[in-house]
């Protein structure tokens, strides 16, 4: 009995067939599970639901502008450093606070970078090290205050946004730094290298509803990376799979675990297919997916990201559950301030100047996308993939915005229309689920 | 015929999936105190929302008659004209404003938008008189005790001109004293003609106080039974809310009780923001191995704090004294040195302290000991699903799975929870603050079966409870707190409510008498 070996602790007279029968009695039918993961998880699937009846949208009024490879290669660039600062801002709501200050520290640490490397000629890998570890000296100052002075993050961040932004400009001297050399550049404009030079049939668009190829060279590493994390992605699925199964755990119906895995699987390669009919992966675009699945295991796998759900969830009852909750404060600041400088840094390199006024309202669409994302204003809840999807949404709809020629204050209007309904649905559901 | 005041008949309320009233009566005659009592989840708060209008008419079946005319109220104010005023469990005071200010807060004294304050003082002396409130009306609410808050919200309602007043649960958060003094009032609003309607679960009390019982069961009325002049006993009410006899309210126990497990020396502590306020002094307890001691004291007498500062400094400021666990000596500075030594302490207010409610039972679980389902800091989640589903199992929680939101469970699956999460911790040392609080008789019983179990494993148990009978039922020894002092210690065949209560008193002003 694989099972009692597991269960090693012998202080319950609960024999283990039995938990695991009383588990199996929850194992259904497929429409049943659906139905389920779909109540149980509304918010979720309906930002993912949201996104792309937004992307169909545009892609139609734009008629299909939105879709072609460039567009989607430069809608990741565009929202990179937003998506980066999203996943801190997550985390920062999830654990019960706010961060006002995020676009100032980052026209800080841009305006650092821009000095170190273009006046001082620093080595551009050692100040993406250092303007790093600046942010989260900066994240400490600003977690010391919140976390154990106990200074609302509010006021902390407020007084921070003030601070760092008037930092930049006094090293600045008002002037903008440029320009940054290629390699610094190409953290956010880059590509990655190509293995070679393959022909292949590319995309070119979605136009009257019908798919243009056309013959032409393709991205071959980007090919081959889509493979291979189809694969990462069926391997880990396969062993969770099998994970449960060793505990007795229901794993739910075969061929919905085998739809799931092929609908992702084949979102994973259309959408290595699309980069790869342009210039492949963007630099920025592997980062942020390096930092998405960093943070999605911290906050679903590990020790410490279950505290900081915790602690924003209800601190008082960290607390008296041991938790260090003053400790687990002050990292998550932290590691926001180190998020910021990164994003400051590849502003920088996008824009390859360092400007006095970079960063502004940065952290408002840090905060939106992190609600839209399905963020609770209260703490406790949020995830670091609704964080990306929200900033998405934004992303999706400024960039579609722009490309029929709606105006930026009526952009701006409709931006906030969708952060209030967003929010609203959310409300709404929740009482729903109430009742 | 009798005079009803108030005449519910074949009262109704679904929600989706739950038939939550079914064809309730109930018939309150005029100026009687009359107690409507029922489990957790048996139907009288609902009962009482839609007498109040907070389900509105239309909203439910059946039908309400007030004063021998039918009513339909759309919404409290409907039902407050009427004379009917409802005073919840949590209060509804806004702490920064004064006495005055909360009692005529929504019905202000003055005109033409103007605030009349000499009147408001003057009217808020006289109610505060009517309701034996001795305090200055323009003294902040929070400055104020939770007994004298609760005369508040009544003198409150005495200022809508109440008819008909409704409690529920008036006594859960106030001490014995208080509690007596509120239950005097109750009696004396009735002699001046107030009608009350008492839901409580503290069953000595509603046989002292009321005049007639109704017990719900189920959503559904089962018995309204005369009480005047102690005609019924709580075992008679048990019956007729859990539908079975109960020949004793505590599971059967043989006390194993081995060596000595935990000792408190001359515990010392002063009050977190207030310098120089002794709140424990020189306390000394000990608790064996098997054994479950509780500690009796009214309210602000030092019990929690006691418990809270020992469980790693989480209350107050450290001055003197000593912990040891098997004979050493242990420096608990931080939760989690506390958690590690092997002490559990569950709190009180398992909503504020306790639980995270928007997280399941799994997550809730596992929280104060996640290093027993995870490996260098990484969680082994099914390992997570399957050792809290055991958990769930062992203390019957009333859930189909661990993936409920411990948000939406009744006080008593709640309590559950948060004691798994202790157990989770292999703790050597539970300290149960107030284990029963706010839950029902079956629930309780339960609990007191689990408490049972971990004492024969051989853990010690310590509990604090507002419950003298609860305590007598519970442990084998009971301490006596007051004004931060351990007053004495009683074996269980000393220990009587009469004793124990000298104990918690001694040297202290007259706290009152015992309801019967």
């Amino acid at each position: 009995m694989t099972l009692l070996d597991k269960l090693s602790k012998g202080d319950d007279d609960t024999p283990p067939e039995q938990i695991t029968e009383k588990v199996a009695d929850a194992r259904t039918g497929v429409a049943e599970t659906l139905r389920k993961t779909l109540r149980s998880n509304v918010r979720q699937y309906g930002m993912i639901v949201a996104l792309v009846l937004i992307t169909v949208l545009f892609a139609v009024l734009s008629s299909g502008k939105l879709l072609t490879p460039l567009n989607v290669t430069q809608v990741i660039q565009q929202n990179g450093y937003i998506l980066v600062l999203a996943i801190g801002m997550m985390l920062v709501i999830i654990n019960g606070h706010i961060d006002l200050s995020v676009g100032s520290v980052a026209a800080l640490v841009g305006a650092i970078a821009g000095i170190l490397i273009v006046d001082w000629h620093w080595d551009w890998r050692l100040v993406l090290v250092a303007g790093i570890a600046l942010g989260a000296l900066i994240g400490a100052w600003q977690g010391y205050w919140i976390a154990y002075v106990k200074i609302p993050a509010f006021i902390v961040t407020l007084a921070g946004m003030l601070l760092f932004r008037g930092l930049a400009q006094l090293l600045l001297e008002g002037q903008s730094i440029g320009p940054f050399p290629d390699a610094f550049r190409d953290i956010a404009a880059g590509f990655l290298p190509d293995l070679g030079n393959v022909q292949g049939v590319q995309f070119v668009g979605i136009s009257d509803f019908t798919v243009q190829l056309k013959v032409g060279p393709l991205h071959t590493l980007t090919l081959v990376l889509g493979v291979a994390a189809v694969a990462l992605l069926v391997w880990t699925e396969l062993r969770a799979r099998q994970g449960r199964r060793s505990y007795g755990l229901p794993a739910g119906p075969r061929s919905l675990f085998v739809a799931k895995l092929v609908a992702l699987g084949l979102v994973v390669m259309l959408f290595g297919y699309v980069l790869a009919s342009y210039q492949g992966v963007p630099v920025v675009g592997l980062i942020l997916i390096a930092l998405i699945a960093a943070y999605s295991f911290m906050m679903n796998r590990s020790v410490a990201g279950r505290r900081i759900y915790a602690v924003g969830g209800n601190e008082k009852a960290a607390l008296l559950s041991g938790v260090k909750t003053k400790k687990n404060t002050f990292w998550v600041f932290v590691n926001m301030g180190a998020l910021a400088a990164l994003a400051g840094m590849i502003f920088a390199a996008r824009l390859s100047a360092a400007t006095p006024k970079a960063g502004v309202n940065f952290e408002l669409d840090a905060i939106a996308a992190a609600f839209v994302g399905g963020a609770s204003a209260s703490g406790g809840i949020g995830t670091v993939v609704g964080a990306i999807v929200g900033a998405l949404v934004m992303g999706v709809m400024n960039n579609g915005m722009s490309m029929i020629g709606v105006e930026s204050d009526w952009q701006q209007i409709i931006k906030g229309l969708v952060l209030l309904a967003a929010v609203a649905f959310d409300v709404y559901n929740k009482r729903k689920a109430k009742n | 015929m009798d005079d009803h005041i108030l005449d519910m008949r074949a009262i109704g309320k679904e929600f989706p999936g739950v038939k939550a009233l079914d064809h309730v009566d109930l018939r309150v005659r005029r100026g009687e105190i009359h107690a409507l009592i029922g489990e957790n989840g048996a139907g009288k708060s609902t009962l009482m929302k839609v007498l109040s209008g907070v389900y509105p008419h239309g909203s439910y079946t059946g039908e309400i008659v007030v004063d021998g005319r039918p009513a339909a109220f759309k919404d409290i104010r409907q039902s407050e004209a009427a004379g009917i005023v409802i005073i919840h469990q949590e209060l509804a005071l806004v702490p920064q404003l004064s006495i005055a200010e909360n009692i005529f807060l929504g019905n202000e004294r003055g005109g033409r938008g103007l605030v009349d304050w000499r009147e408001t003082n003057r009217q808020a002396m006289r109610l505060m008189a009517a309701v034996g409130l001795v305090e200055d009306p323009e003294a902040p609410v929070s400055g104020i005790g939770v007994g004298k808050q609760q005369l508040v919200e009544i003198a409150k309602a005495l200022s809508k001109e109440v008819r008909l007043l409704i409690l529920d649960e008036p006594t859960a958060a106030l001490n014995e004293a208080d509690s007596a003094g509120l239950l005097a009032l109750l009696r004396a609003l009735r002699d001046q003609g107030i009608t009350s309607i008492l839901i409580s679960h503290k069953l000595n009390e509603v046989t002292a106080v009321a005049d007639r019982i109704t017990i719900l069961r189920d959503g559904r009325t089962i018995e309204t039974l005369d009480a005047g002049s102690g005609a019924v006993d709580e075992d008679r009410i048990i019956k007729g809310m859990v539908g079975r006899d109960l020949d004793h309210r505590f599971p059967p126990r043989e006390p194993e009780i081995g060596e000595l497990l935990f000792e408190v020396e001359g515990w010392t502590v002063d009050h977190p923001t207030v310098a120089g306020r002794r709140v424990v002094k020189d306390a000394s307890v000990t608790v064996r191995r098997g054994e479950i001691v509780g500690i009796a004291g009214l309210m602000g007498a030092g019990r929690t704090e006691l418990a809270m500062s020992v469980f790693g400094r989480s209350y107050g400021s450290y001055v003197g004294g000593e912990v040891r666990m098997n004979g050493r000596a242990l420096r608990l500075r931080t939760v989690s040195e506390a958690i590690d030594a092997g002490i559990a302490y569950v709190t009180e207010d398992r909503k504020q302290f306790g639980l995270l409610l928007d997280e399941d039972i799994r997550r809730n679980t596992t929280l104060a000991a996640l290093r027993r389902v995870s490996k260098r800091g990484v969680i082994d989640l099914d390992r997570e699903v399957v050792e809290s589903e055991r958990l769930r199992e062992r203390l019957r929680v009333k859930t189909p799975t661990v993936f409920q939101k411990t948000g939406n469970l009744s006080g008593g699956n709640q309590q559950k929870v948060v004691l798994g999460k202790w157990i989770f911790t292999e703790p050597e040392l539970l300290i149960l603050d107030e284990p029963t609080r706010g839950i029902d008789v079956g629930a309780k019983y339960e609990i007191y079966g689990i408490v049972h179990q971990l004492a024969a494993e051989g853990r010690g148990v310590l509990v604090i409870s507002s419950e003298l009978p609860e305590l007598l039922g519970l442990c084998d020894r009971v301490y006596a707190m007051n004004q931060g002092r351990v007053t004495g210690e009683l074996p269980r065949r000393e220990a009587t409510q009469e004793a124990v209560m000298r104990l918690m008193t001694d040297s202290a002003t007259p706290a009152g008498t015992v309801a019967p």
